[in-house]
């Protein structure tokens, strides 16, 4: 946690970034599964996604919307060290969403040459804390609004897209090609979406699983047409974690920067 | 389904005709020397130019399993071994291609369709145009025979074989699997 929050209030300082210090992500056991079946997750912050060895992620935030659309509860959740955990049993025919949303808003600004943070490190944002801590004639001041959403899809049998309907708040991804539908060697495409509208120009990141194994990140760079769409291809099956992030200024009083990211993982079959 | 009626209809109005055309499949289920063998899961059916299902064959997966007979209660150790009311149907999505285009979308068991796996060894299946089988709607065109088979412990592996349908002539096709699948055999009769 203590990580997470170091590393949004170090990318609102550094904005534009393209890449955070450390990435949080969600990954599921499988993605492609039958009714009934038991399904496990595990949610982390490292830096490389699904590489087990710096901090599990917070998943207070976390909301499981069943295919009919209600929200259901996970089950064996625990948080290690390195990762958090939850299981999930797929009780109804179609997708599931998993996600984490945490929303947050950070000040900074110089102080006689010193950088002043707030809210401190694992405290939230208060409107009056905001009053009080921080001089309404700082220097430099920079407010900033985070909206980060992680989430990913598993399937049942057949999937259905009641679930995934979009909230029309921040950055929110949308399928084109399904996202339990995913292989090697088939071109897929998505549509990024910003407050429900497409999302033009938005740089998109894609990373394969393994990077232990591999010398090179080998990250997939993208960047989404007028419509918001982009068309990824996968070079070989696995979990890929895929990113995005965007800042603009429609931020909730007193920010005046937001930033909205939004991470997925897909898991690619082989056809 | 749509085109049931209409051929219904011609069958009817046409009673001489003789609807004896078929299709004979030989699969060789490979005999595998490992240690924990299990019987692969097969999934066999049609599939049309764009790769949807014309037709689901065949599809061979662990059946249910009775519940064991009056289970003592559990002394404290591993709980007694459930019965499997579904059998095996939580592994089909290992049969990925099947799951995808078809396996996912039906209510199992299906009728004709679903069976129980098979022994190693050469298993021959035949379907025909009669009215309820799977070829009674099969209009004419490029076809694709597929066959895939999981295995646990095991591989995986997908064999498919093109032809035309109908025929003219009677004609043999063959295929052959590297590991999971020994010889694919296709007759299509006219």
């Amino acid at each position: 946690m203590k990580i997470f929050l170091k590393t949004m209030v170090f990318a609102a300082i550094c904005l534009p970034l393209t890449a955070t210090a450390h990435k949080q992500w969600l990954a599921p056991s499988k993605t492609v599964l039958n009714v009934g079946q038991w399904v496990t997750f595990d949610a982390g912050v490292s830096t490389d996604p699904f590489v087990r060895d710096n901090n599990a992620a917070r998943v207070e935030n976390l909301v499981i919307t069943a295919p009919d659309g209600s929200v259901v509860l996970p089950e064996n959740s625990a948080t290690g060290k390195l990762r958090a955990t939850f299981d999930l049993q797929l009780q109804q025919p179609g997708t599931y969403k998993v996600s984490i949303v945490n929303s947050s808003i950070a000040a900074s600004w110089d102080d006689n040459g010193q950088t002043k943070r707030w809210p401190a490190r694992g405290t939230t944002f208060t409107a009056e804390g905001f009053a009080k801590e921080v001089p309404a004639n700082a220097k430099d001041l920079k407010v900033t609004q985070s909206i980060g959403r992680i989430e990913t899809f598993v399937t049942a049998g057949k999937p259905n897209t009641t679930a995934l309907k979009p909230t029309g708040k921040g950055l929110e991804l949308v399928q084109v090609s399904g996202f339990n539908d995913l292989y090697s060697g088939e071109p897929a495409t998505f549509q990024f979406l910003l407050d429900g509208k497409p999302a033009a120009g938005v740089e998109v990141e894609a990373i394969a699983d393994g990077t232990r194994y591999r010398n090179a990140i080998n990250e997939i760079e993208l960047k989404t047409d007028k419509d918001g769409r982009f068309t990824i291809n996968w070079a070989q099956p696995g979990l890929y974690y895929l990113s995005a992030t965007v800042s603009d200024d429609k931020a909730e009083k007193p920010a005046t920067l937001r930033r909205s990211s939004y991470t997925t993982t897909f898991e690619v079959l082989s056809p | 389904m749509r085109h049931r009626i209409p051929f219904a209809l011609c069958a009817a109005l046409l009673p001489g005709t003789v609807l004896a055309a078929n299709l004979n499949v030989s699969i060789e289920v490979p005999r595998i020397d490992v240690a924990e063998y299990h019987r692969p899961y097969v999934a066999i059916w049609l599939e049309r130019e764009d790769k949807s299902v014309a037709a689901n064959l065949s599809v061979w997966y662990q059946q249910k399993k009775a519940a064991p007979a009056a289970a003592p209660a559990a002394m404290g150790g591993a709980p007694a071994a459930a019965p499997n009311p579904a059998g095996g149907v939580k592994w089909l999505p290992d049969l990925r291609q099947w799951w995808r285009r078809s396996g996912r979308e039906l209510q199992l068991p299906v009728d004709g369709v679903s069976g129980a796996t098979r022994a190693p060894g050469e298993h021959v299946l035949s379907f025909n145009t009669d009215k309820g089988g799977p070829l009674a709607n099969l209009p004419a065109g490029q076809y694709k025979l597929v066959v895939e088979s999981a295995r646990e412990e095991g591989g995986r592996e997908l064999i498919d074989i093109p032809f035309q349908w109908p025929v003219k002539q009677a004609q043999q096709l063959k295929a052959k699997g590297e590991r999971e699948l020994g010889a694919i055999v296709l007759d299509v009769k006219p």
